[in-house]
């Protein structure tokens, strides 16, 4: 038996232990509570980036989509969010195909892409309540603040973002992952213009995220370790 | 943390634009000064016979209107589809629909409000009678909203292309035609001793049609922007 196959006979003996013990809030959270992609096929003009994709994303888990420039990793994401309709194939959450579920998933997902969504003439605070508001949590000062120094932005929260470091800015985007209560991050390239410091932070705020049994999905250039979870990679060819 | 609510969101995003017009006053100030430049060419252009200014101030008043809202129309999207914060906002649990109504709303406190505020003002250049400008201001104040609102599905469609401008004025201008003739017809008609009634309730169901159709109708034209 390898490692694989004993792994997921743990796993269904853990969860129906769970299920025998707490049937209520287990029986959907075993069957459903997952993100699966079934042969998805995606392309931008007439050119293929990808097909036949598959694969399941269980709570706790962590992957990374790897693959050279332009081999459809923004893609691949950004239909996960929605934005991009597949050619072919289906994307199905918790049971239900994302496209019938709409507003449902995105209360339930959180995506971070190469934009950081920040106004240059709000503040480091102001931007974090609005956005955390769009994605449906009122975030309140205290929070919003203690949020912004868990980002190493003590001091800055006040100023307006344009006088900030691009660095500064993407931390600022990434606080946004402190107010949320999203089960699915989708994060493309986080690490971008990330100092040693900020990177370490931003494993150990997966690392939380996975250890709450949320799940990540994401993209990057850079050696990226989480502790406590095995990091699962999908490669686009 | 606390669940927001649609109201909220909706005070959220109006709260939002106001913010951030008030941070960019330049952008607000340059669609009011166009008004009143275009207004105030036109007594210079035409000459000062006080009848024939009477007669075209309604017309003048709107058209000029109608150009300066297009003006302002082009930044109602663009900027938040530029720092990606449009993403954010198809990405909400609520409805784009309502999201897009705050900005619609905020748009036209900003660059609607003002032209009404300004309107009576310019009016009196034109020697209108205290009474027309009354339905002027009433008509401005039913028919701008509906211009904003028509406006934003033309610039959701435009959004992200090359000289969208001139495209969104050529998709938009058309439809904003019949608020052009009630808006005008209402102060004609208060000018001939007619009732004005019909032509503001002909603008207020504008006005209720638009509410209805158009943050739909634009929240779909963004979702093909988008993709």
């Amino acid at each position: 038996m390898s490692g694989k196959q004993l792994n997921f006979w743990l796993l269904g003996a853990l969860s129906w232990h769970a299920i025998v013990y707490n049937p209520a809030s287990s029986i959907s959270g075993f069957l459903f509570f997952m993100l699966e992609v079934s042969n998805l096929a995606c392309s931008r003009g007439d050119h293929r980036l990808f097909s036949g994709l598959s694969f399941m994303l269980h709570p706790g888990q962590i992957m990374q989509v790897q693959g050279a420039n332009g081999s459809g990793k923004t893609s691949l994401l950004r239909t996960l969010c929605g934005f991009m309709m597949p050619d072919e194939g289906d994307i199905v959450w918790r049971g239900e195909s994302i496209r019938e579920l709409d507003e449902e998933y995105y209360a339930e997902m959180l995506y971070l892409g190469h934009l950081n969504a920040i106004k240059d003439e709000l503040s480091a605070l102001e931007n974090l309540q609005i956005s955390a508001g769009l994605s449906g949590i009122e975030l309140d000062e205290k929070e919003a603040l203690a949020a912004l120094r868990r980002m190493g932005l003590r001091g800055r929260e006040r100023l307006p973002t344009k006088v900030l470091s691009q660095g500064q800015r993407r931390r600022v985007a990434l606080a946004r992952l402190l107010a949320s209560d999203a089960a699915l991050w989708i994060l493309d390239e986080p690490l971008t213009a990330l100092d040693v410091g900020a990177v370490e932070l931003i494993q150990e705020l997966l690392a939380e995220h996975l250890a709450r049994q949320g799940m990540v999905i994401f993209t990057t250039h850079q050696p990226l370790q989480v502790a406590g979870a095995e990091m699962r990679s999908l490669s686009l060819s | 943390m606390k669940k927001s609510t649609l109201l909220g969101l909706l005070v959220l995003v109006i709260r939002r634009d106001l913010v951030l017009a008030m941070r960019r006053r330049a952008d607000v100030l340059t669609t009011l000064i166009f008004f009143v430049m275009v207004v105030s060419l036109f007594p210079l252009g035409v000459g000062p016979e006080m009848s024939m200014l009477r007669k075209m101030a309604p017309g003048v008043l709107w058209v000029a209107a109608l150009l300066s809202s297009m003006l302002s129309l082009g930044r109602l999207f663009s900027a938040d589809y530029l720092d990606g914060t449009l993403e954010q906002m198809m990405l909400a649990p609520q409805s784009l629909s309502m999201l897009v109504l705050g900005k619609m709303t905020a748009h036209w406190m900003v660059s609607g409000l003002p032209l009404v505020l300004m309107a009576p003002v310019l009016g009196l250049q034109f020697d209108m009678p205290v009474q027309a400008l009354g339905v002027l201001i009433i008509g401005l104040l039913l028919g701008t909203p509906v211009l904003s609102m028509v406006g934003a599905i033309g610039a959701a469609l435009t959004l992200g292309l090359r000289g969208g401008g001139v495209l969104l004025s050529l998709l938009v201008l058309p439809l904003c035609i019949p608020v052009l003739i009630f808006g005008t017809g209402a102060v004609e008609a208060v000018s001939t001793g007619l009732s004005v009634a019909s032509h503001l309730s002909l603008l207020g169901a504008l006005l209720v049609l638009a509410l209805v159709f158009t943050p739909w109708v634009t929240a779909q034209a963004l979702r093909i922007s988008m993709e």
